[in-house]
């Protein structure tokens, strides 16, 4: 719920005309290692509050952190994959900052020594002019602890002022998170909010493909802070940014950034100035209001952690981890797209439903990429887009859509039983074999029922036969519909048509 | 047995074995010690006498159907009250933790309780060690058994006094720039520094993390050793801790054989501030060792002038980070949260303002503002340079000798109350055994002597290279030897009874 604050704001087309964005993206990741950054804790998700705690996650006198390898893993392989040098020696670093759900009072992060630095990831971009390579250059990719997560019950808002009293759930807190900061992105001109999306998109399908978080945007595993800022030109110097938080879906990374240039236009053509300030999104209104204010000044007294020594992999390990790394999905995408021989514009169809990795693998599970682009980013996605979910987040695999397509080629599914059964697998019935099996669909190829369900069905219809006798074939689907239906659609139609005309002795 | 109270840990742990003596019989010694003198001494800030008891009978109990029995079994033990004991109230000697039990052992707690060490308390300590009197502690002042009306060193005073005052033979302390060593010296025991990452942190509630290290009090140096190895030995749950084998320090306190030794003097830590009657009895020792065949030699560590300031920045800064988790909301004391409708600001600001004393707060600021962005280089990252250089005048050091040896203290024990206006001068207590916390060596303190002047214990200090604590042990155990000798019994015996 938030309150409708409306600020003035300046059409698009106008900022864009007056103005250069410039952005700048933290993104932080949420990794899905089984244990904790610095203790043995479990990580899973949406556990009872304060279950999955020890002393040294809930900061307890006396406790210690220990670095979690896979954690340390994890930050490398992304480092690599964004194209970053990674440190040979690094170390940690305590941020200090009082906040209830901080339960050291000081987060371990780190600061002038990061893991993962000077790296960049390219992204396309649907411009006037057809697609468009932008090139977002990454500053760094930390690793950090996530905090514990505060509730505000009680008051009108939810939030912290007029709240009753708050709880804290330590669950969170001392969960690994990677962070990955951009460079200032400039160049983006009126594109600047669709590169923001595009950046956004792009880094999670690579988190996705590394396999070290399950990015889901609305579960906070992957959250977004966009940094805007507008300045006369190019040329001028950076203007003063916001930072805008809250954002949870990439619908809103896209929203926000847009929302936030026209506030800002608006604010800098009354000839008055920006607030350097965190800025809360609000999907449901479209509009950021006013957080915290943030200035450079914050202090945070970060010095070295003292209770870890520094990490310095070996370059042997870094080159190990290098080899291992899935295809770059630019790259994949360039691959797949010749290899299937389709146009650009199927290819965007297939991306923008974000099905490419989940076609590409139903491919290699057997199918056609024609019938397995058709299933994904037709029903597939027509039924995520009615759940309001992504489409790796269907209970249904590749392999699923390949068995389906496979029953469909052989003939004992037609098209629309095809569509049952994945319906079916949805609604969580089994494997396409076990909704096959437990419903009975299956094309009817037995010629004997068919034939029978022919006999009756002209006997319904004589004039309906005479015409066909006389030449005219087109009538011949007012019989096959009626054995259809009276097969309640298990028939093959092609094959109902052949036994009807043979069974009239006529000739196509 | 007569007097269980006055044998040493190595000769309690014998009758314990041996069924001389059992280790009920012998933890009720001690517990009607405590009965009778603690109310003077303050050494105690809680007894366990259920657990101290049950963990008695269980070593007797374990001795009965045959078992083996650790080294230190049925001996028993004071634990400064910085280490987390599952279950017993554990104060750090700060108002800001009364009433917190914690629900977890210490590493040092838990190896203790699997040796069959019999835990009797916690001891008295200057507010989260920072002190060097115990008269920062929250609950009052521990009291020299030498002269109740002086202080027992701090932090660890509970702890150096409690075996001073045969309360107990063992004492778990902790040291962060002398907390063990100048209480040892000025009680007349035997207090121990492993080098850092020697003996688990974990439990050990932080002062100063990259300068804390836990260590033995002992009235021998044979005893501090029996205790050094069953404390020390690496823990997966602290980072800093040293991955490899403990050296053989009881192996080195029964040789006590310095023929051959090369012994340096520190130049820079005598003279000016130095007690003469401190500076009388430790060039006595040092003539004790040229006599038993060690060569002594004068070695300068041109750095540490430095050590003080530099500590008092690294110190500061630390804990205003590790002091920082103490805020009401989840353990300890909570202050009005009913008063008015507060923020959570505001409580953890009343928490914070009533919870700490005047030395923590002090530190806070200091380490706060040392911190600070544009304060940073200038402090805290010019005393890590002036670290590294005293680092390097240890190494240089010890490449000209085997061991490095001073005053522990400048002076013997002062009154309660003559420095507790006088935070630099309370600081110079350390201006000797700071350094080998700043470059994570190992330092231990053993008795020198009396100082005429006064009739109070002098304090010698050791110093080894990293990891080679046993040298300390080895060249301890020879001088306790031969100052034994010349004494004709142990010195704790001049200490007027209690």
């Amino acid at each position: 719920m938030s309150t409708a604050i409306t600020e003035p704001v300046v059409p698009y087309d106008e900022v864009i005309a007056e103005f250069d964005p410039v952005l700048g993206l933290e993104v932080h990741v949420e990794l899905g290692t089984a244990t904790k950054m610095f203790c043995g804790c479990p990580t899973e998700f949406g556990a009872e509050p304060n279950t999955q705690t020890c002393p040294t996650c809930l900061g307890l006198p006396g406790s210690l952190p220990v670095v979690n390898a896979i954690g340390v893993e994890s930050a490398i392989r992304i480092g690599l994959a964004l194209n970053c040098s990674i440190a040979e020696w690094c170390r940690f670093a305590r941020k200090n900052y009082f906040y209830p759900d901080m339960p050291k009072n000081f987060q371990t992060s780190q600061y002038d020594e990061p893991i993962c630095f000077n790296g960049y990831l390219d992204v396309e971009v649907e411009t006037d002019d057809g697609m468009r390579t932008f090139r977002v250059e990454i500053e760094r990719a930390h690793m950090e602890e996530d905090t514990g997560k505060t509730s505000h019950q009680g008051g009108a808002t939810g939030r912290i002022h007029g709240a009753d009293y708050s709880l804290v759930d330590y669950n969170r807190a001392g969960i690994p998170l990677i962070e990955i900061v951009t460079k200032p992105i400039t160049g983006t001109g009126k594109y600047a909010p669709e590169v923001a999306k595009a950046y956004v998109t792009a880094l999670r399908e690579i988190l996705r493909g590394l396999g070290v978080s399950d990015v889901k945007m609305e579960q906070g595993s992957l959250r977004c802070d966009a940094n805007v800022s507008l300045r006369p030109s190019p040329e001028s110097p950076l203007g003063t940014r916001t930072e805008t938080k809250n954002v949870n879906s990439l619908r809103s990374v896209e929203r926000s950034v847009r929302y936030e240039m026209t506030r800002q236009a608006a604010i800098l053509r009354a000839g008055n100035k920006v607030m350097q300030e965190t800025r809360h999104w609000h999907e449901d209104t479209g509009v950021t209001t006013s957080g915290r204010p943030k200035s450079d000044a914050d202090d945070y007294r970060y010095f070295p952690e003292p209770d870890l020594v520094p990490i310095a992999p070996s370059r042997e390990w870094v080159e190990q981890l290098r080899a291992a790394l899935p295809e770059n999905p630019s790259v994949l995408r360039a691959r797949v797209q010749a290899a299937w021989g389709i146009s650009d514009f199927e290819m965007m169809a297939v991306v923008k439903a974000g099905a490419l990795e989940l076609v590409a693998a139903t491919v290699a599970a057997g199918a056609d990429q024609a019938a397995a682009r058709k299933w994904w980013v037709g029903e597939v996605t027509r039924i995520a887009n009615e759940r309001g979910v992504e489409l790796v987040d269907l209970p249904i695999t590749p392999v699923d859509i390949a068995r389906v397509e496979a029953m469909v080629g052989a003939g004992a599914l037609n098209d629309k039983l095809a569509r049952q059964v994945i319906e079916a697998v949805l609604a969580g019935e089994g494997s396409p074999d076990d909704v096959v099996a437990t419903r009975g669909l299956a094309v009817v190829s037995d010629d004997g029922p068919l034939l029978e369900a022919i006999d009756a069905a002209l006997a319904e219809a004589p004039d309906v036969a005479e015409k066909i006798l006389s030449g005219k074939l087109a009538a011949a689907g007012a019989i096959v519909g009626a054995v259809m239906k009276a097969t309640r659609g298990q028939a093959d139609a092609a094959r109902v048509r052949e036994l009807l005309l043979e069974r009239l002795g006529v000739a196509e | 047995m007569s007097d269980l109270i006055r044998l040493t840990a190595a000769e309690t742990a014998a009758a314990v074995a041996s069924g001389a003596a059992s280790a009920v019989e012998v933890a009720q010694a001690h517990l009607d010690r405590i009965s009778e003198v603690d109310e003077r001494v303050h050494a105690f800030l809680h007894v366990d006498t259920e657990g101290a008891l049950a963990a008695a009978a269980a070593v007797d109990s374990a001795r009965a159907a045959g078992a083996t029995l650790s080294p230190l079994a049925g001996v028993p033990l004071a634990l400064k009250d910085v280490m987390t004991q599952k279950g017993i109230p554990t104060t750090c000697g700060s108002r800001i933790l009364e009433g917190w039990r914690p629900p977890y052992d210490s590493t040092v707690t838990a190896r203790l309780k699997a040796a069959g060490v019999v835990i009797l308390g916690k001891t008295n300590m200057d507010e989260f060690a920072m002190g060097s009197s115990t008269e920062h502690s929250a609950y009052g002042p521990t009291h020299n058994p030498w002269d109740l009306d002086r202080i027992p060193g701090g932090s660890g005073g509970g702890s150096a006094a409690a075996v001073a005052a045969f309360e107990a033979p063992l004492a778990i302390g902790t040291d962060t720039g002398g907390s063990i060593r100048q209480p040892a010296a000025v009680t007349g025991t035997v207090g121990v520094k492993p080098t850092y990452g020697a003996v688990s942190r974990y439990g050990l509630v932080a002062l100063a993390s990259s300068l804390d290290q836990a260590g033995p009090c002992a009235r021998t140096v044979l005893d501090a050793a029996l205790l050094h190895a069953t404390i020390a030995g690496h823990d997966p749950l602290d980072s800093t801790s040293f991955d490899g084998p403990v050296p053989d320090v009881v192996g080195a306190a029964l040789r006590a054989d310095v023929q051959g030794m090369r012994i340096g003097v520190v130049k820079e830590l005598s003279g000016e501030g130095y007690q003469a009657g401190v500076q009388q009895r430790f060039d006595e020792a040092v003539a004790l060792l040229t006599g038993m065949g060690a060569e002594v030699v004068e070695v300068s560590c041109p750095n540490f002038p430095y050590a003080l300031a530099a500590y008092y920045l690294i110190l500061p800064s630390e804990c205003s980070s590790n002091l920082a988790k103490f805020d009401g909301m989840r353990f300890g004391l909570r202050v009005g949260e009913d008063d008015g409708d507060p923020s959570v600001e505001q409580v953890m600001g009343r928490t914070r303002a009533a919870g700490f004393g005047a030395e923590a707060i002090r530190r806070i600021m200091l380490g706060t503002y040392a911190l600070s962005a544009g304060y940073y280089d200038a402090y805290y990252g010019q005393a890590q340079k002036v670290r590294t250089l005293i680092a390097r005048d240890f190494a240089a050091a010890f490449e000209q000798v085997d061991v490095l040896i001073s005053p522990t203290a400048p002076t013997t024990a002062f009154k309660l109350g003559e420095k507790l206006d006088d935070p630099l001068a309370m600081y110079l207590n350390d201006v000797a055994t700071i350094p080998a916390n700043l470059a994570g060596i190992p330092g231990m303190s053993l008795p020198a002597g009396l100082a005429p002047e006064d009739g109070l214990p002098v304090g010698l200090q050791i110093m080894a290279p990293a990891m080679a604590d046993d040298r300390l042990y080895n060249v301890g155990a020879a001088l306790e030897a031969a100052l034994l000798s010349n004494w004709g019994r142990p010195i704790l015996q001049e200490a007027p009874s209690l």
